[in-house]
Formats: structure tokens, C-alpha cells, sequence
């Protein structure tokens, strides 16, 4: 890897280069619509702050074989999603939101993963939560979901894996995103 | 001076030569050598069972007493070839049978696997010994029943990964109790209830046992009695891992994992409280080889808790909710280690904290002896990999996936060796990249060791299909599905190289007589052969 590839113009080798990334593209995205079926509302809502480094919120993935994991390993660990799935039944928390008159209530078992609860409280609360990211939260968005766990902390929702938030989750209040810029930042 | 010397004297230099690659050569050099090896060659290799046939086999080596056969082409794993195109082992194991060959150790991957070869695999070699099957299909419990209850003298019984149709198998208790020689029996891939009486005695008896994978359903006192009755194991895949911390049984699993001091290789923990983990403290230091990829329920927390323990690691197999903390501490922790594999948790959804290049790059700089890597990532640098390579000059195989969910990346898998990389690349997959043909034409030319090419979904056609088709009898496959090739070029390709079998895999709605020779075929696997056409080949295969 540590010897370079001459830069040949007769040979066009950067065409050949193997590197990561699209075809045709050095920094840009580009779409590969022929092969990637998007979830439309998905990519509607929360694509509007994606950008080099932040990878919007996956469609569901429709290609064939993609990612290149073994069916067997895939099955598994999806048997072992589905038993843990089971184990609690109805997980009713109260949602609140900065500024609005009265709370809610949802069942957070009904939500496979962090993007699909976020477009339910998005829908519910008519509002905008953009996208997670490790390093900035939600920065930038007008509103931050965050929740309180077990032991009576407030923590921002996307940190811990999807099974453990479930059970640990007491209550969600939705932050501005103001006031929430705090709990961004690790 | 060599042509004069006794056989005896030959035959007996060659037991010295035990891998494949030299063995072959010493039988290229005249027919005297040809004739000394192959009466002398005792574990046979073939990477792809339609490139000979078993007649051939059998012909060619007559004392082979282990056989190693792969079947399906690599991207079966990912569902890319129709269930039945083919890869069956039955026709070997007749052959071998009727040639009343001393089969002693049969090694299959990707292949199909009735319960019926099982059974005459089982009745007759009187002195088989070893059965690993990995990622294989076909068979159940009857099958493996037919395994327990003949083979007198099984050592090892070893199921990697297969999907095995579960009947409820009493064939745990098919073993008789004059079987006593088991050093090896993993069973970790069966779906079902297993008879844990009969396994506690079965293990009780087999002195020599050192590696045992258990399956989900042995229950938390059943491991803690196997334990206690197996101090001496080497390797332990645990299935159910999931006591109440504050039963009477914990508290004996605890005792009883101290006296362990012979582990060396942890898996499973299929089913886990993570209250539990502790039990399992005292042996971590001896551990080098972790695999807890199949453990989502081991949170990252919990998983530093342990890898902090684990200072002799040498291979490593995790989920990526570790995140790139945790392998900063895997970094800074396992000086000595050499494997690390990071698989996705999360197939469709960005819920999870996944590991980016930062982990990657920390895993470099912590671990220089780091030579093999499989790593699933949400995004990737060149300038991170850079990094990787300098920082890692070892490398034998590395695999690099970036999930990016909106649109796919290349999967590029390739050994690397000091400064010389493409030059020895023996297996490339290529997904979603490239720009033309030259790019494949420029992987077929560079890498002089290419042994496997498979690519999907890239904008290569005919042309890159046929720039050098001598290439294609140097190399055991290429796959290449929706890409650019069309009917016509491989018509070419295989009228002008009758040594190759060109196989037009169709998916079965799309049959409808012979396609145009304009028409872009969706999926073609050809592979080299000294047999010809496949006599089993399925109706939406068309060999050419």
C-alpha cells in the first residue's frame, strides 16, 4: 500500500486506482440508484444535513447480498434481536417537548432502531432532530431527543445500542437544540 | 545423481513436504518424482470440486487418506448463487467407497451434504477419523446420528457455520460408550435441544477432549458439570451463558472456571447475562483467541471490562458496538495481536455506534504484528489506510467494508506482503467500483498470483472479458455478476478456451431460450477443468 501508483496520463491510471469510493467520484457522492432501492421518507427527511462525513440514516438496504455477511451469521444475530425483543412487553414511556402543552405517551417496542423512532417522535411533535453523530449529537437541529435512564440521568438518545436504550429508557423529553448542545459534546 | 536414488529413499524425503503448493511442484519435475509423490501423497487439496473428478482422484493418489473439497463459488455466502446450482459431495464419497479408499479425515466447504452421503461416509472407512464441514448444507441430525454411531474411532467432529435441519436429535446419544477418542466436538451451529445427560457422559469419558462448542441449549448447570468433569480443554465455545448471578449454580461455574488454566480460546455466548462475565476473569489472561461476534448482548461497557484482561490476545472477533473507543482499548491492551475481525451488528439501520477509521488507525499503532483483517466500518480514509499500511507492514489478508448506507463501497480483500502487494494477491472482490474495462484489465495483468477474481455489480465487459483468456487456466474462478459482459463475449470466451467450463447462471424466471448474444448476462461463474462440463448442472445453468 506504501508504494504509490505513478500517475501515468496515457494509461489514465487513476481510473484504475483501487481505492474507496464511487465510481467516477474522488470526494462527491454519487447516487448508484440502480442498485440501491432508498426508503423514500427516510431519505427525504433526514438528508438534508448529510454531508462527506456524516452518513445519512440508512434506507433499508435492498440490494442482494449487500453487506457481504454470511446469511448464517445474519440469522443468528437476528434470532438473538428477535428473543430479546420478546422478553419485555409494551414499553409505554411519557414524551414531552420543550414548549408544548401536553406530553404523550408511546410504546418504544414497536420501533426497531433509532432512525425509526426518531421519524415517529419527528411525525408526532412536527418537528426537526436531523441526524446523530457520535462527536456533535444533533447538533444543529432545532430539537434533540434525549431521555432518562435507569439511574435518573438525562442522556441523548443514539449513544448506547438500540437494545440496551430500550430497557434502560425511563422517559423521553425532546430538548432544544440549544439547550441541548451541552450533552453534544463528549 | 537424485534419478538413482532407491524409491524408498524418495518417498521418504517427501514426507517431509507436507503443504500443497510443494508437492505439486516436486511432481512437476520428472516422471520418476511424478510417480514416488502420488503414491505417496496422503492430504489432497482440491479448491474446486468440478475442476477433477473423483475417478481422477482416486487414479492419481491411492493412498489418499485425507481429502479437503470446496464447492460453491465464494459469493453463495452472500445469497448471489440459486440454492441448488450444485457442489454436492455424495459422487466422492461413492467413489472413494467403491475404490476402497483408507479415508481417514474429509474437510468440505460450501458444499452440499445429504444425510445419505453421511450415512455411506459412516459405514464405509472403518478407520475415519475427522469430519469438518463449514458453511455446508443439506444434512440433519439423522446424518450426524449415522456419524456417532459408526465411526469407531472419531476423533473430531467439527460443524462450522452450517445450516443443519434439526430433527431433535438423540444423535448425541448415538455415541456408544465404547466411543473414548474424541479430542474435538463443535456443535455450536445446531439449532436444537441436544441430550445434555448423554453429552455430560460423553465428555466424562473422552479424556482427550481439548476443544468443545457447545450449542444455545445446554443449560448454565450442564456447563458448569462439563467443566468440572474437563479441566483440560483447550478451546470453549459457550453457548448459554446466562445464569442467575446469585444462584448456587454461578457460584459453582465460578469455582470451577479457575481450575480452567488451560484455555486458550473462548467463543459463543450465544445467550448471555452479562452478570455472569466475571466467572470468567481468572482465565483471560491466558486467553489468545476471542470470538464474541456472535454476542450482541455484550454491551461495550461490559466488553472493555474483559479485553482489559486479555493481554495475550492474538486473534480477536467482535461486533462493531465495541466503537472506536473500545479499540482503543483493544489497542492499547493486546500488544501481541495479530487477527481482529469486526463484523456489523446492525445490517440496515445507523441505531448503533459503529466503528469509523479512528479505530482502525489506533488498532494499527498498538498492534504492529497485526497481519490479518476483516473490518466492517461506517466510513473510511485513504489517508487512514496509509496510516494502516505504514504502521502495519504484515499484512496476509485484509478485508475492508464500509457499510455507507445510501451507496454500497468496495469490499476489496487482499493479502499484503512487504512492499511487493499486488504481485501476491491471490484473492480479489471487487464490489460497486471501478470505471471501465481497464480496471479489470489492469488487476488481471498486475496480479501474477491471482488465484480468485469475483466482481459484482462493476462496468466491466467484454472487453476486459477477453484481453487474456490464457490468464483464466492459470487462475481456479472468476466470477463476475451485473456487470458488462454479454452472451456473446462469453460464447467467445469459451469457444476459444475449451479447458474452461463459462457457466451462464439464470435466475429461473428469466429462462427463455437461448438469450441474444447482445443481451448482458446477469450472473457467470467460469472456472478451469480437466473434466469438461458438469454432468449434474441444474437447468438455469447453461455451461457454454
Amino acid at each position: 500500500m506504501e508504494k504509490g501508483v505513478a500517475y501515468d496520463n496515457d494509461m489514465n491510471l487513476k481510473a484504475t486506482e483501487l481505492r474507496l469510493g464511487l465510481p467516477g467520484t474522488d470526494e462527491s457522492q454519487k447516487e448508484y440508484s440502480s442498485f440501491v432501492k432508498s426508503n423514500k421518507r427516510s431519505s427525504e427527511e433526514m438528508d438534508s444535513s448529510c454531508n462527506e462525513e456524516e452518513c445519512a440514516p440508512a434506507p433499508k438496504a435492498l440490494v442482494v447480498g449487500w453487506p457481504p455477511v454470511r446469511s448464517y451469521r445474519k440469522n443468528v444475530l437476528q434470532q438473538q434481536q428477535k428473543k430479546s425483543d420478546s422478553d419485555v412487553s409494551g414499553m409505554y414511556v411519557k414524551v414531552s417537548m420543550d414548549g408544548a402543552p401536553y406530553l404523550r405517551k408511546i410504546d418504544i417496542k414497536v420501533y426497531k432502531n433509532y432512525p425509526d423512532l426518531l421519524i415517529a417522535l419527528e411525525n408526532m411533535f412536527k418537528c426537526s432532530m436531523g441526524v446523530y453523530s457520535e462527536r456533535e449529537g444533533y447538533n444543529g437541529s432545532e430539537y434533540a431527543p434525549t431521555y432518562e435512564d435507569k439511574d435518573g440521568d438525562w442522556m441523548l438518545v443514539g449513544d448506547v445500542p438500540w437494545d440496551m436504550f430500550v430497557t434502560s429508557c425511563k422517559r423521553l423529553r425532546i430538548m432544544k437544540g440549544s439547550e441541548a448542545k451541552g450533552l453534544g459534546c463528549q | 545423481m537424485l534419478n538413482y536414488f532407491p524409491e524408498e529413499v524418495l518417498e521418504h524425503v517427501f514426507s517431509f513436504l507436507t503443504s500443497h503448493p510443494d508437492r505439486n511442484a516436486a511432481s512437476l519435475v520428472c516422471k520418476s518424482w511424478y510417480n514416488v509423490e502420488r503414491f505417496s501423497r496422503v492430504k489432497v487439496f482440491i479448491g474446486n470440486c468440478y475442476a477433477i473428478g473423483p475417478e481422477r482422484l482416486i487414479s492419481r493418489f491411492p493412498r489418499v487418506r485425507s481429502l479437503t473439497l470446496k464447492g460453491k463459488p465464494h459469493f453463495a455466502d452472500f445469497n448471489l448463487v440459486p440454492y441448488d446450482w450444485g457442489g454436492y459431495v455424495y459422487p466422492w464419497i461413492e467413489a472413494m467407497a467403491k475404490g476402497s479408499t483408507n479415508l481417514e479425515e474429509l474437510r468440505l466447504k460450501r458444499m452440499v451434504v445429504s444425510d445419505e452421503s453421511l450415512e455411506l461416509l459412516a459405514k464405509s472407512f472403518p478407520n475415519f477419523k475427522s469430519l469438518v464441514l463449514v458453511n455446508c448444507e443439506g444434512f440433519t441430525t439423522d446424518g450426524l446420528a449415522a456419524i456417532a454411531s459408526n465411526c469407531r474411532f472419531l476423533r473430531e467432529l467439527d460443524l462450522q457455520e452450517n445450516e443443519v435441519e434439526d430433527r431433535r436429535g438423540q444423535w448425541l446419544s448415538c455415541f456408544p460408550d465404547s466411543c473414548t477418542s474424541l479430542s474435538s466436538l463443535n456443535f455450536a451451529c445446531l439449532k436444537g435441544e441436544v441430550n445434555v445427560a448423554a453429552l455430560e457422559r460423553l465428555v466424562a469419558r473422552c479424556r482427550n477432549l481439548k476443544s468443545l462448542r457447545l450449542n444455545h441449549a445446554v443449560p448454565p448447570d450442564a456447563l458448569q458439570k462439563i467443566l468440572a468433569q474437563s479441566p483440560q480443554l483447550v478451546d470453549l465455545g459457550a453457548g448459554c451463558f446466562a445464569h442467575d448471578p446469585e444462584s448456587e449454580t454461578y457460584n459453582k461455574l465460578k469455582n470451577v472456571m479457575q481450575k480452567c488454566s488451560s484455555i486458550r480460546s473462548l467463543s459463543g455466548f450465544l445467550d448471555v447475562n452479562v452478570r455472569c462475565l466475571p466467572s470468567i476473569y481468572p482465565i483471560c489472561i491466558n486467553l489468545t483467541s476471542l470470538n464474541l461476534s456472535y454476542a450482541p448482548g455484550i454491551y461495550s461497557k461490559e466488553l472493555v471490562k474483559l479485553i482489559h484482561k486479555c493481554k495475550k490476545l492474538q486473534r480477536l472477533w467482535i461486533l462493531d458496538t465495541i466503537g472506536d473507543k473500545g479499540l482503543g482499548v483493544v489497542a492499547s491492551t493486546c500488544k501481541e495481536l495479530q487477527e481482529l475481525r469486526v463484523f456489523p451488528s446492525d445490517f440496515y439501520g445507523v441505531g448503533n455506534v459503529a466503528v469509523t477509521e479512528e479505530g482502525l488507525v489506533a488498532i494499527s499503532a498498538g498492534c504492529p504484528n497485526l497481519n490479518s483483517l476483516l473490518y466492517f466500518c461506517q466510513q473510511m480514509t485513504n489517508a487512514a489506510l496509509i496510516t494502516v499500511a505504514k504502521n502495519c507492514p504484515n499484512f496476509i489478508r485484509f478485508r475492508l467494508c464500509t457499510l455507507n448506507p445510501t451507496i454500497p463501497d468496495a469490499v476489496t480483500m487482499q493479502p499484503l506482503d512487504e512492499g511487493m502487494y499486488a504481485e501476491q494477491l491471490e484473492m480479489l472482490s471487487i464490489a460497486f467500483a471501478g470505471d471501465s474495462d481497464k480496471g479489470m484489465v489492469y488487476v488481471l495483468n498486475g496480479c501474477k498470483k491471482l488465484k480468485k477474481l469475483e466482481v459484482r455489480d462493476s462496468p466491466f465487459g467484454n472487453m476486459a472479458l477477453l484481453t487474456d483468456t490464457g490468464k483464466y487456466e492459470t487462475m481456479r474462478s472468476l466470477w463476475m455478476s451485473s456487470c458488462g459482459v454479454t452472451f456473446g463475449g462469453c460464447k467467445t470466451l469459451a469457444e476459444k478456451m475449451p479447458r474452461l467450463n463459462v457457466e451462464i447462471i439464470n435466475e429461473r424466471d428469466e429462462m427463455e431460450g437461448r438469450p441474444d448474444d447482445r443481451q448482458k448476462v446477469e450472473k457467470m461463474y467460469l472456472y478451469r477443468t480437466l473434466v469438461g462440463p458438469r454432468k449434474d448442472a441444474p437447468d438455469f445453468v447453461l455451461t457454454l
